[in-house]
């Protein structure tokens, strides 16, 4: 724990905090909110500058090193860094070509930049809590999120984009009608005559809660499992405070999630890239009925 | 944690970044290990290609040795045949040399006991003639007698 007297709630919502800027509805100027009230008050108008730069900072680095990987990539024999990255594409089109059927260019790089994004973006979470926060606020800087997965407007964002491409692909391939088709004659199927008429509503009330399901649940899953890695990183940064005993546990804890985090953030990366190319997958299919 | 336009800045971001990795990122990685897939193939082929080419001339030398050790075989069974051909022929020829010396040998011999006699005889001839001249000193006619005494000496 910090050395300024601060409680354990304000400790964790701290935290919590990401650094918002925006419109401050009780002064009418533009600033940074200085708690999560003043955050929430400035509306979705806002932006959260701590996700924005991480996340772009992390891409930036993925996209530089696998550029700087791709241009020297050679046939012949292949340098550990050529090595790394070929494993990663490796794997990741094994998993695109098992699933994903069509012919479609933006497929596998789609999945490559979510899986690595999304795993480095994770990764900080490894951080210890306090560092950069902290650091951050040595430096004048009121809060800091430096886990950008933890964000739901990260995680949601990333979501809602593939979403937009399963709907962009769905109406490309089978057109509108046939989008529409799908969508109304399942799961019951319609036959000609009266019951059509209700059994077309509940089928699209299904179907669109399917479809819906899909975003929010991956946006959503992301989010929770990082948030919640967060918050017990947070909880166990909590017992450093508490006597020599406490800290000794706290730091074995420490050392023990971190280890099993290793897995879970490699896992929900993988997880995210390859349920993004199954639902990819589903809006090529075209009626097989 | 509440929604806000960052969820538009992100989403802008990223499609950037997909952008640039299906553009700059992926052809390039993707290219580099498909022509190494297929450095390695045509490799394998060719390792393949020459185990069996080396079968092959592994076959042929085998062959070769064979036919060769059987040529061998039958110059030396002609070199025999032809050695105990000649050694025959020698033989032959050293045994018709030799009859032919032991002919001359004994066709010489038998002209020097004739010339021998024919000595003997002269000399007998003579011997007698002188004995009998002495004998009867001069009252034989020496021409008469000595033809008388070469008849008989041709008689001997």
């Amino acid at each position: 724990m910090a050395g300024e007297a601060k409680t354990t709630a304000q400790y964790i919502e701290h935290h919590l905090t990401n650094l918002t800027y925006g419109m401050n509805p009780q002064t009418g100027q533009w600033e940074f909110a200085h708690s999560a009230e003043e955050a929430a008050a400035m509306g979705f108008w806002s932006i959260n500058v701590d996700s924005m730069a991480w996340s772009i900072g992390l891409g930036l680095a993925f996209l530089m090193l696998f550029r700087k990987a791709a241009a020297a990539a050679t046939s012949g024999v292949p340098g550990g860094l050529q090595n790394a990255v070929e494993m990663i594409v490796e794997t990741l089109e094994d998993q695109v070509l098992s699933v994903f059927n069509h012919k479609n260019a933006l497929i596998a790089p789609l999945a490559l930049t979510i899986f690595v994004w999304v795993f480095l973006m994770n990764l900080m979470d490894l951080l210890p809590v306090d560092w950069l926060p902290e650091l951050a606020v040595v430096a004048g800087i009121s809060h800091m999120k430096i886990v950008p997965s933890t964000d739901p407007n990260i995680t949601m964002a990333l979501a809602l984009s593939v979403f937009a491409l399963v709907i962009y692909y769905s109406v490309k391939c089978k057109g509108i009608g046939g989008f529409l088709a799908e969508l109304s004659f399942h799961p019951f199927p319609v036959q000609k005559g009266v019951m059509a008429i209700f059994i077309v509503p509940i089928n699209f009330l299904l179907e669109s809660v399917t479809l819906i399901a899909k975003p929010l649940s991956l946006g959503l899953r992301l989010f929770g499992n990082m948030y919640a890695g967060e918050m017990i990183f947070i909880l166990i940064a909590l017992t450093f405070g508490g006597g020599v005993v406490l800290a000794l546990a706290g730091g074995l804890m420490q050392w023990a999630w971190a280890v099993f985090h290793v897995l879970i953030i490699t896992l929900q990366a993988f997880l995210f890239a390859v349920l993004s190319v199954v639902y990819l997958a589903q809006a090529h299919d075209v009626d097989e009925h | 944690m509440n929604l806000n336009a960052t969820l538009i800045g992100q989403s802008i971001t990223f499609l950037v970044f997909v952008m640039f990795c299906m553009k700059y990122i992926w052809p390039p990685i993707r290219q580099a290990m498909h022509d190494r897939q297929e450095a390695i193939a045509a490799g394998l082929r060719a390792s393949e290609e020459a185990d069996e080419k080396l079968a092959q001339a592994a076959d042929n030398a085998e062959q070769e040795l064979v036919a060769a050790k059987a040529e061998a075989a039958s110059i030396i069974e002609q070199a025999r045949t032809r050695a105990n051909q000649m050694v025959e022929d020698a033989k032959a020829e050293a045994r018709s040399e030799g009859e032919r010396l032991v002919d001359a040998a004994k066709a010489e011999i038998e002209q020097e006991v004739n010339r021998a006699k024919e000595a003997l005889r002269g000399q007998v001839a003579a011997l007698v003639i002188d004995g009998a001249e002495q004998v009867l000193k001069d009252s034989i006619d020496a021409e008469k007698h000595e033809q008388m005494l070469k008849q008989l000496a041709a008689e001997l």
